[in-house]
């Protein structure tokens, strides 16, 4: 049977909230746009911890709503491996804490921006592959959609596919990244917990070997507690499993607790890929590996990417041009926004995931005992360079 | 390569992670194709530890 096929002049993979801002703003921008979803659900299945930080919402012209913010976050508390606590309170705790998310919901609201734009969505439409013409020019994609076979011819294709990041190995394009830029995260949504519902917590060190325990509340006994280990500190098989369940059982809060959800996933820890576009591609959010390698954050990246990719786009249509320089601005709206912020972060992922016990300790002593003002990573940075230099070394120009 | 199914969870860790770019995640089935040269990376970090080497 041959293959259903659908015209269109953007089409979008990925149904997340990359996928769907890039959808919003090149339907806003009048293309004819498809966004294909290969789950059944926008939204769902979860796979994320689902803290953001309040300030970029606006940014990216997304009103924050009561409908899809599950919890507001007064403050955040960080622990070293042996209790050490350090806890920040809204006023200082700045950009870096703020809403815990119903994701299923905040994704669908971003889905339906991007319908109430125009752009048309396809759920159960899984991509299989890239179309190629005889000069080997981008020209669509292949998908399988509710068991049949498509073809989407399009001028241009975002590739909105998260972690996986396929289409754009389909397209030529190298996505692949190093072990140590990989790390491994398993998630409870647990039940009957004693935690304090209004701060997220952080356990940094031998609880998350290279990455960190979140606790983040979504309710008064319910939170996302998971965390993270960092690829080349995988020893033992199934190391998030053994890590988390460890953890678990050692804080008497947590181990009287069921488990409503697990919730796997991979985030990527490097700064970006050095090309996120190609000749009639786009690649937006974790697909082209823009997440913060501290926090291993990535809604808000998706989102201005996103955002970023459908202006461009729109740009690009006028000429009928999205050759690799025509997409040019795109690259330099992320970079110009975002990549300082990410390499900096990234060297410090570095660091810090090297550091023992009991320098962590340490630092989260120091940070303690110090006055920073507001709480982000940089003032962070700015501290442990004064008593550390070590730490920062080769990128103390960033802070 | 050998999936555990009763471990999975489709999180598509693996095939974002694969050097050899030979998983594909198709509904909730692993595809391993011909690229895959038994590096042993996805077994490594699969976070439930679903995936081993197939023993012939």
């Amino acid at each position: 049977m041959a293959a259903k096929r659908y015209d269109c002049d953007i089409v979008v993979v990925g149904g997340g909230p990359g996928g769907s801002m890039a959808a919003k703003y090149c339907a806003e921008g009048g293309l004819k746009t498809i966004m294909i979803e290969k789950d059944a659900e926008i939204g769902a299945p979860l796979r994320c911890a689902e803290g953001v930080s309040k300030k970029w919402l606006t940014e990216v012209g997304i009103e924050p709503d009561p409908a899809w913010i599950c919890a507001d976050m007064v403050g955040a508390i960080i622990k070293s491996p042996s209790g050490h606590k350090f806890q920040l309170d809204e006023s200082q705790a700045g950009a870096e804490v703020g809403y815990v998310l119903e994701r299923h919901l905040f994704d669908k609201h971003l889905a339906a921006m991007a319908a109430e734009a125009g752009a048309d969505i396809m759920l159960r439409t899984g991509c299989t592959g890239v179309i190629k013409d005889g000069n080997n020019k981008l020209i669509g994609v292949r998908a399988k959609s509710m068991g049949e076979p498509i073809e989407i011819y399009a001028k241009c294709v975002v590739a909105a596919d998260g972690f996986e990041s396929q289409v754009a190995r389909w397209a030529g394009m190298d996505t692949g990244i190093k072990l140590s830029d990989i790390v491994t995260c398993l998630q409870y949504r647990m039940t009957g917990i004693d935690i304090d519902a209004e701060y997220c917590e952080f356990v940094v060190g031998s609880p998350a070997p290279g990455g960190y325990v979140w606790i983040f509340p979504k309710g008064d006994n319910i939170a996302n507690v998971g965390l993270g280990v960092q690829g080349t500190k995988c020893k033992l098989g199934a190391d998030p499993k053994y890590y988390l369940d460890k953890f678990i059982a050692e804080d008497p809060r947590l181990n009287k607790g069921q488990v409503l959800e697990i919730v796997g996933g991979m985030v990527s820890t490097c700064p970006g890929m050095d090309d996120a576009t190609a000749d009639n591609l786009v690649l937006v959010g974790d697909a082209a590996r823009i997440i913060d390698p501290i926090t291993g954050g990535g809604i808000c990246h998706a989102c201005r990417t996103g955002m970023y990719a459908g202006k461009v786009l729109t740009e690009c249509a006028k000429k009928n041009d999205f050759s690799k320089k025509a997409l040019k601005p795109y690259e330099k709206m992320w970079r110009d926004r975002m990549e300082d912020k990410l390499y900096r972060n990234f060297m410090a992922k570095e660091r810090l995931a090297q550091l023992d016990d009991k320098t962590i300790d340490e630092l989260v002593l120091l940070i303690q005992d110090s006055d920073i003002g507001e709480v982000n990573v940089y003032n962070l940075l700015k501290v442990i360079k004064e008593k550390f230099p070590q730490v920062v070394e080769g990128f103390e120009d960033l802070i | 390569m050998k999936v555990n199914y009763d471990k999975c969870l489709h999180c598509g860790g693996c095939a974002g992670s694969c050097p050899q770019n030979a998983i594909y995640l198709n509904d909730y089935i692993l595809e391993f194709n011909e690229r895959c040269n038994l590096c042993g990376r996805c077994i490594k970090i699969c976070p439930v530890g679903a995936l081993s080497k197939e023993v012939s």
